[in-house]
């Protein structure tokens, strides 16, 4: 079993590697340059070349990307091309932001979410579960910010209970915090729990449909054992790859969430970034969204294979 | 026909009917009318091929059937007591302390997350007959009483750590567990190899004998349930066509059915005389063959076959005896040897091959429901070898599928449909008329009777001979059951784990003196006599000569 | 337990019509009615709509009126019309990217999952690699150089939407093909082409439609949210997705501007999803019927 989990994260640490190949290959030698990107309209052949020889752009994209990732791996991103700042003091509270807003949407969905999936599972059938099938059906339909605006639209504008743009500072409280994110939280929350709770419910029954669930019942087993004892283990792996895959779209709803509730995180930065060229901004961002994800489907895969009768007691 | 209930009746079934409940209303009826009683300490044998409703029966017993089923009339009296009338809360009391279950496959009905211990206490521990401790304890002397090794540390495994064999013993000790009144055996033995078959048969006697527990024994196969019953049901589609004591069932059976069963099980212990003076067609020359170069499963076997012979080859699950099919066939590259067809050696790889070696060559697999592609009418499926191989016009593939048809005894107007609206053993015949499509010298039969019921698997061995005779065509018979290979085949073949062990003529590779393993491979394939498992245990015990070969 | 969960039959099953010889859900009925409607105003909208694209007719903001029933936009435009030229836009590019990324990925994946070993471990790696990075970050990075124009959208999301056909088609072709009557073409030395048109293809259809609605459905609110940050159809196309983000001002002010376009596209979603629910749904009781 240590031999498959070492595997996950020798595999997860090559990925995190190719990722990053990827993103500086995608911002440095697709054909539109850095270059070309900054002068804009005012590009003549000369002062392209010159901000070219000012970039490094004329060496060779191999050495550059050595370079680039020596950098990183000191913590070094280099600086901003719109305002000149330096990327990482730039982030820096950027990412604080968003790792608050998903953790606060993850620590409400999840548990929600697998108790609504149990639910739903145990009473397969029922009018319980078809109206969940139906409403959850539509809440995974949605797009994000028609949610959040239905929800400023009568949650905030018309009766005013929270704010409709979740304007933090640095200076704000935690109760504070808590209170300005509920809107955009809530909005992530009933998207995941969707999501999340059709898998678990999916999960469960294939669970519930194998013979040593009917051996159970043929063995006069109580029902609220045989869910707890007899398939809730076994659903284990499954639920946690669920969790994992969805924490893993969270990441990429707070991207439309912040840029909803105009809430400084990495998300608002990071399409600024893209609508300015601002190639550095751009590659650190991506960088910090793929490193999240990777992260979070290694877990996915080290947890499945953890909790894995087969290969935790092996032959 | 009622069941007259007595003082020594545990159970009593009377005019049981189930049916499918669907969203609409009842669907087909699985059970009816069967009625039976059941005495403390008898066994009775329910017996007949799938689409009887033994096994339906069986769960009913139990109080449950499954989803989309509904028990619609009848009574089923537990010691003077209707399950029907039962609670909820009483039905689980039943279950697993009045009555338990055994079911075909031990590995999918233990719970992988738990040890096999825990699993074996649960019932007595969760209905309060007894104490943790004394579960436990009681679960060892099952162990022990079912030959299970090191019973003291047996419990402390996972199903997955255990064999096959082992797990289907295991089974029985958690049934056993709570000291029900009543087992009830679902094709208990019908996963395992015959040689395991025998070890696992002789425990559940013994268990149900020492414990004096009534039980229902399931199974298809009658020479099983001679060694077992007291008394035989047997059952066909879902109606009862004959009830009554083991001998009289295996001896002298009343109804036609019945007859047909007990006869397929005796018949045909005649040898086919041997092809004379035929040149060689096959020769398998010393070939080994491995996967991913790494795990050898044929190892430097040798086979010959002439035009007109049967060539059968035989093993457990795990003998190499399907891979060297494929090995032939040309789908597993060979390592080392040679294979000679028609006195030329054939590439290693089919891709390799061309047209008209590839059409001497053709192959019936083993299950009907995936040999033919759903989405093609037998039209297509037949007639496409005929123009593939032959450039034939539309007239003339047409003319060639109906005459097909007609050779496997299926009319002209099946030409138009698909696999699905055909039963199993017409799917069959149809992937045999797509192999005859091809005008093959020689077809690989891999295990083509063993998805089919008894009666079914029975006309095409029937028709595969018929057709040997009218064709000359060479038969490679690959199967695990003995039975088979004594009717059909001239010529045999025994494998073990990827080795040659005995190989020649039937008639003398199956006679004395035997190879160890033939012997024990014989011995082991139950027969209707009554005495035929006290005789085989008995042999053993005064012989241990084979003891290597079995399985723990 | 012993114990049918038993489903309580609509009664109103009559009223039902059948497709694919099964009867359609409720649900699957209102999916049809509400595809067909945005369908029909897509390619109608230059006949139906009252003013063209991006006619100004009036003042900004102006309220409903007979002859504006949603009144006009944040340029004065009439926002019916820009509703209606606006399905033309993101239904029409959303099929377009969703055909070319099908193309892609079946072919990708069948070759993968017949062909041989070398040809599916390379493709294979090289989805897995695109699909370690969260399709819209992989979309911003690349769109942060190419920029957002509309061939540079079509290519850059269908490829990337095709990673996810690709695993789809393998996984259904591979299964298919370890079959026997797939193995018997084989034996029997039938070429690659008959296997993947005549054996596997004709077996793959019933996943591949029912992810074909998935697939526009994510296509669809992709572009859709691209556009509403901004880096999708740039104006004056009329677009459901940049029309929120225009008028998205709009709801601070109490009005509900916003949600009209918002609402389009959800709407459009579910309908395609209560389809494709019904379909996933009798592809799973089995072939009974269609066989």
């Amino acid at each position: 079993m240590l031999r498959l989990i070492a595997q996950k994260l020798a595999l997860g640490v090559m990925t995190l590697f190719a990722a990053s190949v990827l993103i500086f290959a995608g911002t440095e030698v697709l054909p539109g340059d850095l270059a070309s990107a900054i002068l804009q309209n005012n590009a003549t052949p000369e002062t392209l070349a010159e901000t070219r020889k000012e970039l490094g752009l004329d060496r060779p994209a191999v050495v550059r990307y050595v370079e680039w990732l020596g950098n990183v791996a000191h913590g070094d991103f280099g600086h901003s091309l719109a305002n000149k700042r330096d990327v990482v003091e730039e982030l820096a509270p950027r990412v604080r932001n968003t790792l608050f807003l998903a953790l606060y949407a993850a620590i409400i969905a999840v548990p929600l979410a697998v108790g609504l999936g149990l639910a739903a599972a145990i009473r397969q059938g029922s009018i319980f579960d078809r109206i969940v099938n139906v409403v959850t059906l539509m809440t995974i339909s949605v797009p994000e910010y028609f949610l959040a605006y239905l929800l400023v639209k009568f949650t905030a504008i018309d009766n005013g209970w929270f704010p409709p743009l979740a304007n933090v500072t640095d200076e704000s409280s935690l109760v504070e915090r808590l209170y300005l994110t509920f809107l955009p939280m809530l909005t992530l929350v009933l998207v995941i729990v969707a999501h999340m709770m059709r898998m678990t419910r999916a999960s469960v029954l294939a669970i519930m449909a194998s013979p040593y669930i009917e051996m159970a019942i043929l063995k006069g087993v109580r029902k609220w054992r045989i869910v707890v004892k007899h398939a809730f283990p076994n659903a284990l792996a499954p639920i946690i790859s669920v969790i994992a895959l969805n924490l893993a779209y969270l990441i990429v709803g707070v991207v439309v969430v912040e840029a909803v509730f105009v809430y400084p995180g990495l998300g608002q930065l990071m399409v600024d970034a893209v609508s300015k060229h601002d190639v550095p901004v751009v590659q650190a961002c991506g960088l910090i969204f793929a490193a999240a994800f990777i992260l979070l489907n290694m877990s996915a895969d080290i947890l499945a294979i953890m909790s894995n009768p087969r290969l935790r007691h092996p032959r | 026909m009622s069941a007259r209930s007595s003082d020594g009746d545990i159970l009593v079934v009377d005019d049981l009917r189930i049916d499918v409940v669907g969203d609409r209303g009842k669907g087909p009826c699985l059970v009816d009318n069967v009625s039976f009683a059941l005495k403390r300490g008898e066994v009775l044998g329910l017996i007949g091929e799938s689409g009887a409703g033994k096994s339906t029966i069986g769960l009913a017993a139990l109080g449950y059937t499954r989803l989309g089923c509904s028990i619609t009339g009848g009574q089923i009296v537990f010691k003077g007591k209707d399950i029907r009338r039962m609670s909820a809360e009483e039905r689980r009391m039943l279950r697993g302390s009045g009555v338990a279950y055994i079911a075909q496959s031990a590995a999918a009905s233990f719970n992988p997350a738990h040890t096999i211990m825990e699993q074996v206490c649960e019932v007595p521990v969760r209905h309060g007959i007894m104490s943790s401790e004394k579960a436990r304890a009681e679960a060892v002397q099952l162990f022990r009483e079912l030959d299970l090794p090191n019973p003291e540390t047996f419990g402390s495994r996972y199903p997955h750590q255990v064999s096959g064999g082992q797990l289907q013993r295991a089974m029985a000790a958690m049934a056993m567990a709570a000291r029900p009144d009543i087992l009830v055996f679902d094709e208990p033995t019908t996963a395992l190899d015959v040689t395991t078959q025998v070890e696992v048969l002789a425990s559940f006697r013994k268990l149900i004998r020492e414990h004096g527990t009534a039980a229902l024994y399931i199974t298809h196969d009658l020479a099983v349930v001679a060694q077992i019953a007291d008394r035989i049901m047997v059952l066909r589609r879902g109606k009862m066509i004959e009830l009554g004591n083991a001998g009289q069932i295996l001896l002298s059976p009343r109804e036609e059915y019945t007859r047909r069963l007990v006869a397929e099980r005796v018949s045909g212990h005649s040898f086919l005389p041997e092809q004379q003076g035929e040149p060689p067609l096959l020769t398998v020359d010393r070939v080994s063959a491995s996967y991913a170069q790494l795990v050898k499963v044929i190892d430097n076997v040798s086979l010959t076959l002439s035009r007109g012979d049967t060539l059968a080859v035989v093993g457990e699950s795990g003998s190499g005896k399907s891979t060297l099919a494929r090995v032939i066939i040309g789908l597993l590259p060979r390592e080392s040897g040679d294979i000679k067809f028609r006195s030329e050696s054939l590439t290693p790889r089919l891709a390799d091959r061309n047209k008209d070696k590839l059409r001497r060559i053709q192959m019936i697999y083993q299950m009907p429901d995936v040999a033919l592609n759903p989405r093609q009418t037998l039209y297509d499926v037949i007639g496409r070898p005929v123009r593939f191989y032959f450039n034939r016009t539309d007239a003339q593939v047409r003319a060639r599928v109906h005459e097909l048809l007609r050779q496997i005894d299926l009319p002209e107007s099946f030409a138009s449909r698909h696999p699905g609206e055909l039963s199993g053993g017409q799917k069959q015949r149809v992937s045999i008329a797509r192999a005859l499509a091809a005008e093959p010298d020689l077809i690989i039969c891999d295990e083509v009777t063993s998805a089919l019921d008894q009666l079914v698997g029975e006309e095409i061995l029937r028709l595969l001979k018929r057709l040997q005779d009218e064709l000359r065509v060479a038969y490679l018979f690959i199967t695990h059951d003995l039975g088979t290979v004594r009717r059909i085949a001239n010529k045999v073949a025994v494998m073990r784990k990827g080795q040659l062990v005995a190989g020649g003529d039937t008639a003398t590779v199956f006679a004395p003196p035997y190879h160890p393993y033939t012997e024990l491979l014989l011995s082991s394939v139950p027969e209707m006599r009554r005495d035929w498992l006290d005789e085989v245990l008995a042999k053993r015990k005064a012989a241990p000569a084979g003891a290597a070969l079995r399985p723990a | 337990m012993s114990d049918v969960v038993r489903r309580p039959a609509l009664r109103i099953a009559w009223l039902r019509p059948r497709l694919f010889g099964h009867r359609l859900s409720v649900t699957a009925m209102i999916g049809i009615l509400i595809v067909v409607l945005n369908i029909v105003a897509a390619v109608l909208a230059p006949w139906i709509a009252p003013f063209g694209e991006s006619d100004i007719v009036g003042d900004a903001w102006a309220d409903p009126d007979p002859q504006h029933w949603l009144g006009l936009d944040n340029l004065g435009r009439d926002l019916l019309s820009r509703m209606l030229f606006g399905a033309r836009t993101s239904i029409g590019l959303s099929l377009i990217i969703t055909c070319l990324s099908f193309s892609i990925g079946i072919l990708a994946g069948f070759a993968a999952a017949v062909a041989g070993r070398w040809l599916d471990i390379l493709l294979t790696r090289i989805v897995d690699l695109m699909l370690s990075m969260p399709t819209l970050i992989f979309a911003f990075i690349i769109l942060s150089v190419l920029g957002t124009d509309i061939p540079v959208l079509i290519v850059t999301i269908a490829l990337l939407d095709s990673t996810k056909v690709f695993r789809l088609s393998r996984a259904v072709a591979m299964n298919i093909a370890v079959l026997e009557y797939v193995e018997a073409a084989k034996v029997r030395g039938e070429g690659l082409w008959w296997i993947i048109r005549a054996e596997i293809l004709p077996n793959a259809v019933p996943p591949l439609v029912a992810e074909f609605g998935l697939r526009f459905c994510f296509t669809f609110l992709f572009i859709a949210a691209l556009s509403f940050l901004g880096l999708g159809v740039q104006p004056p196309n009329a677009d459901w997705g940049s029309m929120v983000k225009d008028y998205r001002d709009m709801i601070n002010l109490g009005y509900a501007t916003p949600l009209y376009p918002a609402g389009a596209i959800a709407l459009l979603t579910i309908g395609v999803n209560f389809i494709v629910d019904w379909m996933l749904a009798i592809h799973s009781k089995g072939h009974g019927e269609s066989a």
